[in-house]
């Protein structure tokens, strides 16, 4: 079934204004999405009729904020086909729900000249954390090398692995180049050596149907403001028995069970890993997020944004000085790409000045940049609300910027 | 030679011809940029990067009959355009007169909007640099 976008878009406030005089064309969705207005009505809602702190009070209140709040882990376990909501934990977002296994799961069980794999299209999110943890532990980070398309070399991946592997952490989706990685093989790879695996899901979750169970993995972060929800706020997903096997994150109310001074016990998860007053309105507007996407479904969600994807590609392809970059032959929708020997800033900047927005730079992927051998790239990301004559108009854009640079 | 205020005129007139197009303003900076003269492949290096810019700019000066002599480059068009009108504005004239330099130019013709808060930052960093190159000069022909 194909989607009536002009129906979806006028859900979208955001959209409906002029940025420079010209109407705003947003194109930085890896960036962040934007919000229906079911997810800003739901915010308000909260605010101004249900505002109170949950899991303790017992008033009426405080008894509906409670259920909403749990509501939402119950929709996000559908989201992804877990097993059970308590293997839903609340965080600020993936960057928090990565550093939150690092510091747990990674200090509890990964040690001296332990090995963890990751890939080189990380998000510096999932790069970090674990050279920190390394740095710590002494323990030894491995890259798994990709090909000139963007692709992971999944050989090299294989004889990287080892006993000496205790987890292998890798994107499902880059938000550098839209490669979708072979993650089922991946994840069944690694547990062949007795590996745990951790998805970034920051990029997947909002184009790919995932099911958790079939996929396997040990640990899934996502955020929300990806998925048409409110910012700060994000999802770790983590297996029963490998989450009751890790140590608690941060100390606090919630989180425990009893409090003495001699002696603290901690609470069961999810809420181990949930300590102090979450960010429970948030959690409450997220639910609108994920009924506004289950309303849509992500097949035609995917198959919307992958005509915009085919789209742009054949439009931009015929532009003189037009450098794909990342071109897996398995995608999200985004377009990477360089014009000629132009700095990528310059191109985002002149797009803005037609009113497109783009995301410029090394889209916090350093390491892949410099694989590739650029600094950065120009980046359109398309979703649901996006159009193909969107798509012309940044294409007319684009020619007329190379056509500046080539005279 | 005109006058600093003079040249920041001449420039506040020119913006004004571009009105609010804000396309037409930001292809005119980017050309503006093909003003810069050759700058030398050897002082393309890392101590002559100014800090504080997002992208590349490399600053140099010489001292040329007491009067200070810029030469910059950078990798993005934008920022080439933006340093060409402070080299414009600033170029061949004694340090006290550049450090006493006010370039309201640059709110004039509402600069900000045009670029951005990120390249603004860099462009102060730019106009930092070029007024401490000047107070070296002039610390040096006071000793
Ligand atoms: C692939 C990937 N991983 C991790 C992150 C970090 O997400 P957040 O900033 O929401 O914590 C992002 C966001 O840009 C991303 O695209």
């Amino acid at each position: 079934m194909s989607l009536n976008i002009e129906q979806i878009r006028a859900l979208f406030p955001v959209l409906h204004q002029e940025v420079h005089g010209k109407p705003l064309i947003y194109f930085d969705n890896a960036a962040t999405t934007q919000k229906p207005q079911a997810v800003l009505d739901a915010l308000t809602n909260y605010y101004e009729r249900d505002n109170s702190n949950i899991h303790r009070g017992a008033h009426a209140l405080a008894d509906r904020a409670t259920r909403y709040y749990e509501e939402t882990r119950e929709a996000v376990k559908e989201f992804i086909g877990a097993k059970e909501s308590a293997e839903i934990i609340f965080t600020k977002g993936t960057t928090e729900s990565i550093n939150l296994v690092a510091q747990t799961f990674g200090r509890k069980f990964i040690g001296k000249d332990d090995e963890i794999i990751i890939s080189t299209m990380e998000h510096h999110s999932n790069i970090v954390p674990w050279q920190m943890l390394c740095e710590e532990k002494g323990a030894i980070l491995k890259i798994i090398p990709i090909n000139d398309a963007g692709e992971i070399l999944f050989e090299e991946f294989e004889k990287l692995l080892s006993p000496k592997t205790k987890l292998v952490s890798i994107v499902h989706a880059s938000n550098a180049l839209g490669t979708i990685n072979p993650v089922k093989k991946v994840i069944d790879a690694a547990h062949a050596v007795g590996a745990k695996v951790l998805l970034d899901g920051a990029q997947s979750t909002s184009h790919l149907e995932i099911n958790i169970q079939d996929l396997n993995c040990d640990f899934l972060a996502f955020s929300a403001h990806k998925l048409y929800g409110p910012t700060g706020l994000g999802v770790l997903y983590g297996k029963r028995e490998v989450l009751e096997s890790m140590p608690p994150f941060m100390g606090g109310g919630e989180m425990i069970k009893e409090v003495t001074f001699e002696k603290t016990t901690y609470n069961d998860i999810p809420f181990k890993f949930e300590a102090g007053t979450p960010n429970i309105a948030d959690v409450i507007a997220f639910k609108a997020s994920l009924d506004f996407i289950k309303s849509l479904g992500k097949p035609a969600i995917k198959a919307h944004e992958d005509s915009l994807l085919a789209y742009s590609k054949e439009l931009l392809t015929g532009i003189k000085g037009f450098i794909p970059v990342g071109t897996a032959s398995e995608k999200v929708s985004v377009l990477s790409f360089n014009i000629n020997d132009m700095h990528p800033f310059d191109v985002g900047q002149m797009l803005d000045a037609k009113g497109i927005a783009v995301r410029t730079g090394h889209h916090c992927t350093q390491p892949l940049m410099k694989r590739f051998g650029i600094e950065g790239t120009v980046r359109a990301s398309f979703s649901v609300y996006n159009t193909k004559s969107e798509i012309e108009k940044m294409a007319e854009g684009i020619a007329q910027i190379a056509r500046f640079k080539n005279k | 030679m005109s006058s600093i205020k003079d040249i920041q005129e001449e420039i506040v007139s020119e913006f004004e011809i571009l009105g609010d197009d804000k396309e037409s303003t930001i292809f005119y900076i980017m050309e503006l940029g093909g003003n810069l003269e050759a700058f030398p492949e050897n002082e393309r290096k890392e101590e002559n990067i100014i800090k504080g810019c997002q992208s590349k700019v490399w600053l140099i000066a010489d001292e040329v009959d007491g009067k200070v002599h810029y030469q910059a480059d950078s990798n993005t068009d934008i920022t080439k355009g933006l340093i060409s009108l402070l080299i414009r504005v600033l170029n061949d004239r004694r340090p006290e007169e550049i450090l006493k330099a006010d370039l309201d130019f640059i709110q004039r013709i509402g600069m900000g909007s045009i670029i951005g808060s990120q390249r603004s930052n860099g462009l102060a960093s730019m106009i930092k640099q070029m007024k401490l190159y000047a107070l070296a000069f002039q610390t040096k022909q006071n000793a």
